[in-house]
């Protein structure tokens, strides 16, 4: 009985939230960059998110981490949208034919995505308080 | 827990140990209110309580030879999914209001059982001492 995992589990979630918001920053700070070229056009980075499995996964223990599932990043896409592609022939960054390739970031979908991973990292900053003051408690029992 | 600790603190004990359970499971689904796919679970408390006190009233599939196994000896059981009351288009059946809620009860229920505990302490201290502070 340790109450400790909860602090793993809103730890890896304040982790991932934490890793979301880097992307969205830097995504939004990439929003305006050009490239000469349509494959090394920045492109919209997206977090894919999976449960992972308490770390005893596996002992015969395991039935006492059934249900407790931190977050992990299995990885890091890149969005499909098609790339700004924009004519400006006096851009010291335009190809042959004059056009210069922009971001396909989508700033709405940033900002979005930002307030979504901010407030689902209070709510785990928010557990992890409770989950301490609880403790807390327990440990100043009967005195 | 030991027997005599049991007499003292009656139920308070495993509740205790079924709250923080709760606690745990409803921190993991805040923690994944942004995975695809994960769906919300929680923990039936009436059935786990009876279980973990010993009187469910389901019926136990008999076990008389040593090395079978107990059908219903995992705690795992209680664990049930959430129904979503607005499923999202990722399959993610985490609901942050109901879960914030559910978190905020768990923690005064955690709390009360706690000062349960407490109580039945103080009670004890103050037989031992015969009423005089110490």
């Amino acid at each position: 009985m340790s109450m400790f995992k909860i602090f793993d589990t809103a730890g890896s979630g304040m982790a991932a939230e934490s890793l979301r918001l880097n992307t969205v920053a830097s995504n939004l700070a990439n929003a305006d960059s050009v490239s000469s070229s349509a494959d090394s056009a920045y492109r919209a980075k997206q977090l894919l998110f999976a449960p992972l499995q308490g770390v005893d996964q596996g002992s015969l223990s395991q039935d006492a981490n059934e249900g407790t599932l931190g977050v992990q990043m299995l990885g890091i896409t890149e969005s499909q949208q098609p790339v700004q592609t924009r004519y400006e022939p006096g851009n010291p960054m335009a190809d042959g034919d004059g056009y210069v390739y922009g971001s396909n970031v989508n700033p709405v979908d940033e900002l979005v995505n930002m307030i979504s991973a901010s407030r689902s990292y209070q709510n785990n900053v928010e557990v992890m308080n409770s989950a301490k003051q609880l403790m807390l408690k327990a440990i100043n029992l009967g005195s | 827990m030991s027997n005599s600790t049991d007499s003292v603190f009656g139920l308070n004990g495993q509740a205790l140990a079924l709250w923080q359970r709760r606690s745990e499971v409803i921190a993991s689904n805040l923690a994944n209110a942004d995975t695809p796919g994960y769906q919300a679970r929680d923990i039936d408390f009436r059935k786990a309580l009876q279980q973990a006190s010993g009187q469910s009233t389901d019926l136990q599939l008999s076990t008389p030879t040593p090395g079978q196994i107990n059908a219903v000896a995992n705690q795992a059981d209680q664990l049930q999914y959430r129904v979503p009351m607005q499923p999202s288009m990722d399959g993610n059946t985490v609901d942050g209001q109901i879960e914030q809620a559910a978190f905020a009860g768990n923690t005064v229920h955690y709390e009360a059982s706690l000062n349960f505990i407490n109580g039945a302490i103080q009670t004890l201290r103050l037989a031992i001492n015969g009423g005089q502070s110490s």
